[in-house]
């Protein structure tokens, strides 16, 4: 079997301060963290477990700037054979769609029987680069995947959807399956491979490698603006007591104990 | 300017919420942009829902066939795909569902249409579509353009637009189907119901929630203690489900059950629209997190910037203390 599994290196926002930089279409990064997009861990770690039942290859690609071979390396020591990188400082307007053009023409000479990715990045929100991907080389794809069992060249897949209700499919392959989190229980790589993972070669793929033809953007960014605020909660001040009494204030009005 | 189309998601024989969404969204630009909207149903025994939408849009055109009764984004693809060619919408609006991610970013490609997912609010500007989006975790919102072509897709998050009750004569349209079958390669089998748990989130009153902050699962007995004392249940949002710390019976969210208790105690927990969608019905919401720019702040009615562990001893003794001399 072999597998190519697609990840994206993104700051990590969830608990950070995040600023618009001067030119209004970016953001402050050097007070962030960057790290592997989270369903993008449990994808590579669905990717590790199918090699580890079927055998063959897995392949890490991800597009970015050189720091993304950090993390391309912590898949190598998780268990990819290989890594490429897509340079991203030779594109401009990398959207979903641009994104996706550029992943199928570095994947377009590999063999592959299942392609993994996130479901969403944290960063941009779009759920839609596996997708893309997976209609330009024409197979099929379902995302959310909570669950896939594949035996042989078919796939029973559980797509999650709204209030936890399973959608059951079953799908040949080849296929591309977006991963939910929660799926598996990501490894973590032992010290002794992330040095093994260190001297590995990484392929490096820039414009100059790429057919030009037809790739372009579909969305352009015109500006970033922090969400006007609208209902605010009452920031409750004071020490400790004086809050905590104050919430015990509100939940009694209220009629709650 | 052609039609705006929408298209109805329906699950189970029943509409979706969100299509009212997305059909109030589609009349309002309609009427600005002085064009129709057309609300696309492919199902099977449609006529129920015709009867439902029929105030909803200016036109239904349906597609009649027992492939469509339950969602394979393949066997939509393939017939929108179709039925798009041929009609030329100036935009198709489809919910940014579990539904619509799975078909959009396909059928657009397909197509060849500029599209994207998940915008909050959508305008025409000189025939140009422009979008806003949310980015970094909620933090953060971007103004897009997409690239200028006859017709545009997109998806829609929900709770922008308020559902309304249309007052339009729906002109229907029978549309012979382009597909009758499932294609091999990606067969619908069932639908599988969650789990039924041991309580039920939504019968509660008070829900003490958790999220990310928890950092531990073994820190899950203080917050068990604290529901437990001031008459509650634990409920969570999705990071502690993914790490296995709760049953997925227990998360709130689009994901996972939508609730609406009485009290709404939210500790540790960032406010991801996906966990907001499930939980703004609650009458009043108290959030605890370190990080005063968290989007639950902006959902809350009361919050407190701080440690999740330092506050929920105290608060804690002080709802005792209340309780104690409610006499």
């Amino acid at each position: 079997m072999d597998i190519i599994v697609c990840i994206k290196r993104v700051a990590q926002t969830a608990e950070a301060d995040v600023k618009i930089d001067s030119s209004g279409k970016d953001i402050i990064k050097d007070r962030l963290t960057f790290d592997m997009n989270e369903s993008d861990t449990y994808a590579l770690e669905e990717a590790i477990l199918l090699k580890e039942k079927s055998g063959g290859t897995l392949t890490a690609v991800s597009l970015g700037t050189v720091e993304v071979e950090d993390t391309l390396r912590i898949a190598l020591a998780k268990g990819a054979d290989s890594a490429i990188r897509i340079k991203a400082e030779d594109f401009e307007e990398l959207d979903g769609y641009k994104t996706a053009q550029l992943l199928k023409a570095a994947i377009k000479d590999l063999k592959s029987d299942v392609i993994f990715t996130g479901c969403i990045a944290t960063d941009d929100y779009y759920s839609q680069v596996g997708v893309i991907l997976a209609e330009l080389l024409g197979i099929p794809h379902a995302t959310l995947v909570a669950k896939v069992d594949i035996q042989d060249t078919k796939a029973q897949v559980h797509r999650e959807l709204e209030g936890g209700l399973i959608e059951h499919l079953e799908m040949s392959l080849p296929a591309l399956f977006t991963i939910q989190t929660g799926i598996n229980e990501p490894r973590y790589a032992s010290l002794i491979a992330i040095r093994r993972a260190a001297k590995k070669e990484i392929k490096v793929i820039g414009a100059s490698d790429i057919d030009p033809t037809g790739i372009q953007a579909n969305a352009s960014l015109e500006e970033l603006f922090t969400p006007p605020v609208g209902k605010r909660a009452e920031i409750l001040s004071g020490s400790m007591d004086e809050i905590s009494a104050k919430v015990a204030g509100i939940i009694k009005e209220k009629g709650l104990i | 300017m052609n039609d705006i189309f929408a298209l109805v998601e329906h699950r189970q024989g029943a509409i979706r919420d969100m299509t009212y969404e997305l059909l109030s969204c589609g009349r309002k630009l309609a009427e600005k942009e002085n064009t129709k909207l057309t609300a696309v149903i492919l199902g099977h025994n449609t006529d129920d829902l015709v009867q439902i939408l029929k105030s909803q849009a200016h036109r239904l055109l349906v597609v009649d066939n027992d492939v469509f009764k339950d969602f394979n984004s393949e066997v939509y693809q393939n017939a929108l795909s179709e039925i798009i060619k041929q009609q030329n919408p100036a935009l198709t609006l489809i919910s940014h569902s579990a539904f619509g991610m799975d078909l959009c970013p396909a059928l657009a490609t397909k197509l060849g249409v500029p599209f994207t997912t998940d915008c909050l609010d959508i305008e025409f500007v000189e025939q140009k579509l422009k979008v806003t989006r949310q980015i970094y975790d909620g933090k953060l919102n971007a103004k897009v353009q997409l690239r200028e072509n006859p017709g545009y897709m997109i998806t829609l998050r929900s709770g922008r637009f308020p559902a309304g009750e249309g007052n339009l004569e729906g002109a229907v349209e029978k549309f012979d189907t382009p597909v009758s079958t499932q294609p091999d390669y990606r067969k619908f089998i069932e639908y599988i119901e969650a789990a039924v748990g041991e309580v039920d989130i939504t019968k509660s009153d008070i829900l003490v929630s958790v999220g990310r902050g928890l950092k531990d699962q073994a820190n899950l007995s203080i917050i068990e203690d604290f529901a437990s004392a001031i008459g509650g249940v634990v409920a969570c949002s999705r990071p502690v489900v993914d790490a296995g710390w709760m049953a997925k019976d227990r998360q709130v969210g689009s994901s996972g059950k939508t609730v609406k208790p009485k009290l709404y105690i939210a500790l540790g927990i960032s406010g991801a629209f996906q966990h907001i969608v499930g939980m703004k019905g609650a009458d009043t919401i108290i959030a605890v997190n370190k990080d005063p720019n968290a989007p639950i702040f902006s959902e809350a009615n009361y919050g407190i910037v701080d440690d999740l562990f330092k506050v929920v001893p105290v608060l804690k003794t002080k709802i005792l203390e209340v309780k104690l001399t409610k006499g």
